[in-house]
């Protein structure tokens, strides 16, 4: 028993030790081959990583406990876009001409109900005809690009609004608002998934669903408010980035599903369900956010990163799964 | 006709709904646009399917043997710009072979990793998509790749040329179909993967090697990856690195309207076949009609949840899920 606690323990803290090697390389080896004087571990450095993770952070939230719950959502990227969109071109519409700087708390209530509505129709779709929600999401994700090239064709939409850039740009205590919402929505989503009913009931039909049928938990449900929370983070994920870009094209977001997955993967989320942690997830935005930026410093371009990011996921699979062998066989024991 | 009742037909609609869809789909647009029903269209649509197609044959058996292949696409772009590169450093007899040997170690890597590691094959295959995409930006320095005498190669015939009136790619994409067919349905080795796929451990009792058919199963779609990536290369003699960009999940999802479960088990290249060609004809039937073309996105996201869906309707023998 003592030994399983201590693989458990190895396994939870893994993505914290992996983003400590991170800094300690990245820090080590910028002294000799960065092309930049400046040191990696400067404070303005690390308070804009936290910043640029915000968006695929805040979707990942939502991942993590949609994977909990036993379920995948690929269309996390096109809902993005299309919250992207509303927010942008509704602060234009005529109907709110007359409210000055009251459109914007109007337009981030019609870009977060588009998103949540657009999750819903996923959870709805999975609850009701019973396909899995590989499926259903990868289909979302043409159907709902398609939503996005309809709105307004291969132009990009743009509007600026100064108020709102910045509100993005402002700083309290030292962090970005990027930020706060980024620790403000983990913060939201480790308390909903380790204090609540739902949360709890989430792992338990992720962990073995027949078992949460018979204990009188009504699957459906709880898998659609899971889609609607998810819709609603891609949405915040939008608000947080378009405030201050003011520009979106058709094509944004795209693959951010995978840059999402992987980041949920690597703090230990299990695709099969019933396993992973919140705080993990944040671990391993972070921990992704520092590759590239730390790779970005050595003067490595985007192929690089690429090549590394893909290879450690793998890595980090095979690693997980041997810790996992490991602690059968010590159970046996 | 009759004799048939209601149950009757509805499970004949659920089983060989795809069909009647695609039959409704060609006489829609056939009143719609006469233009549609064109021998030199349907050609045109058969053509510009035949790169999709050739990866979706591959998918075929992996998703049969019950893995997933989110690679493809970054794979295809990587062969694209290896084959336009050797083309003009060691010429066209090479550069093919040798292309194709570095997509196979490719599938053999990812192969290793599914079958005798036994890691999961959507995050494996995830993480290969990233990694590939950086090895091919890593090979090009992120430069487009273009031949530097496009007039006076031979390399142009296999996207471009035509052998007794009907065009190359689509002449391989057929035979390619047609040998995978057999292959997947008449030899041992296709048998096993439909086991290995149907239920791994009764495959395992049976002395099937489990490893060693999932290992075949990635193998044969680097080729057919590999033979894409030729397509598109000799199409269009120059290339993005990105050009295979997205295709993955185009592949899937003609596999899946195919009627593939991404459980394993089931599925055929024929089904496949008409899966690709389902994408194909409704992307040309709505151009005709007017529309632009990412309508055919949302039209395709309403077609497959209706065809996977209706598919297991039929199965559970209800139209609604059991989910409390």
């Amino acid at each position: 028993m003592q030994a399983g606690q201590l693989s458990k323990y190895l396994k939870g803290g893994a993505i914290w030790g992996f983003i400590v090697f991170e800094l300690i390389f990245f820090s080590v080896a910028g002294e000799f081959l960065s092309v930049s004087d400046k040191a990696f571990m400067d404070a303005d450095n690390m308070l804009l990583l936290f910043k640029q993770s915000a968006p695929i952070g805040i979707i990942a939230m939502g991942m993590t406990i949609v994977m909990i719950n036993g379920n995948i959502d690929l269309s996390v990227g096109a809902i993005y876009a299309i919250a992207a969109i509303v927010l942008l071109d509704s602060m234009t519409w005529p109907a709110f001409e007359g409210l000055g700087d009251m459109v914007i708390p109007v337009a981030w209530a019609l870009a977060l109900l588009s998103g949540v509505v657009l999750g819903a129709i996923n959870g709805l779709i999975v609850w009701k005809t019973g396909v899995d929600a590989f499926i259903v999401t990868l289909g979302a994700m043409l159907g709902y690009r398609g939503l996005v090239f309809m709105y307004n064709g291969e132009q990009p939409t743009s509007h600026l609004n100064w108020t709102l850039v910045d509100f993005a740009e402002a700083q309290f205590l030292g962090l970005h608002t990027a930020t706060w919402f980024l620790l403000a929505v983990t913060l939201a989503i480790w308390f909903l998934m380790t204090r609540t009913v739902h949360g709890r009931n989430a792992y338990a039909i992720g962990n073995n669903r027949e078992a949460a049928v018979n204990a009188g938990i009504r699957v459906g449900p709880h898998m659609m408010i899971n889609f609607m929370i998810i819709g609603f983070l891609a949405a915040l994920s939008a608000i947080v980035f378009y405030s201050e870009s003011g520009s979106v094209n058709p094509n944004d977001g795209e693959l951010y599903e995978l840059w999402v997955i992987t980041a949920v993967v690597l703090g230990g989320t299990k695709l099969t369900g019933g396993a992973g942690s919140i705080i993990s997830t944040f671990g391993g935005v972070v921990a992704i956010q520092l590759l590239r930026k730390g790779l970005a410093h050595l003067g490595a371009d985007t192929s690089t990163v690429n090549l590394v990011i893909g290879l450690i996921l793998i890595a980090v699979l095979f690693l997980d799964r041997q810790l996992n062998v490991k602690g059968k066989e010590e159970l046996k024991v | 006709m009759a004799g048939l009742t209601k149950s009757q037909i509805g499970g004949f609609l659920a089983r060989q709904g795809i069909l009647v869809a695609f039959a409704l789909f060609i006489i829609g647009f056939t009143i719609a646009n006469p233009r549609f029903i064109d021998p030199d269209n349907i050609m045109g649509v058969v053509r510009s399917s035949a790169i999709l197609g050739v990866m979706a044959l591959g998918v075929t058996f992996v998703v049969i043997s019950g893995n997933l292949d989110l690679s493809v696409g970054s794979m295809m772009s990587f062969s694209t710009i290896v084959v336009l590169d050797l083309h003009d450093k060691i010429g066209p007899t090479l550069a093919i072979p040798t292309m194709f040997a570095m997509t196979l170690a490719l599938g053999a890597f990812i192969g290793f990793l599914v079958a005798f590691l036994k890691l999961n094959s959507l995050i494996v295959t995830l993480g290969m998509l990233s990694a590939i995409h950086g090895l091919t930006l890593t090979y090009s320095g992120g430069k487009n790749m273009d031949i530097a005498d496009k007039e006076g190669t031979w390399f142009s015939v296999f996207g471009q040329g035509d052998i007794a009136g009907i065009s190359v790619p689509i002449l391989i994409f057929l035979l390619l179909a047609l040998v995978l067919g057999v292959v997947l349905a008449k030899t041992p080795f296709g048998r096993k993967v439909y086991a290995v796929g149907g239920n791994g451990t009764a495959a395992t009792f049976s002395g099937v090697r489990r490893a060693r058919v999932v290992f075949m199963c990635y193998i044969i779609s680097a080729f057919c990856v590999a033979t894409a990536g030729l397509l598109q290369a000799s199409r269009s003699l120059g290339s993005q690195n990105t050009v295979g960009q997205g295709l993955e999940l185009e592949v899937l999802a003609a596999v899946i309207l195919g009627g593939a479960s991404l459980l394993g088990g089931s599925g055929t290249i024929f089904k496949t076949v008409i899966g690709v060609l389902i994408l194909g004809f409704i992307t040309n039937g709505l151009l005709l009609v007017g529309l632009q073309f990412y309508v055919q996105f949302v039209v395709t996201w309403v077609i497959i949840i209706l065809a996977v869906w209706l598919d297991i309707a039929a199965k559970r023998g209800k139209l609604w899920s059991p989910i409390a």
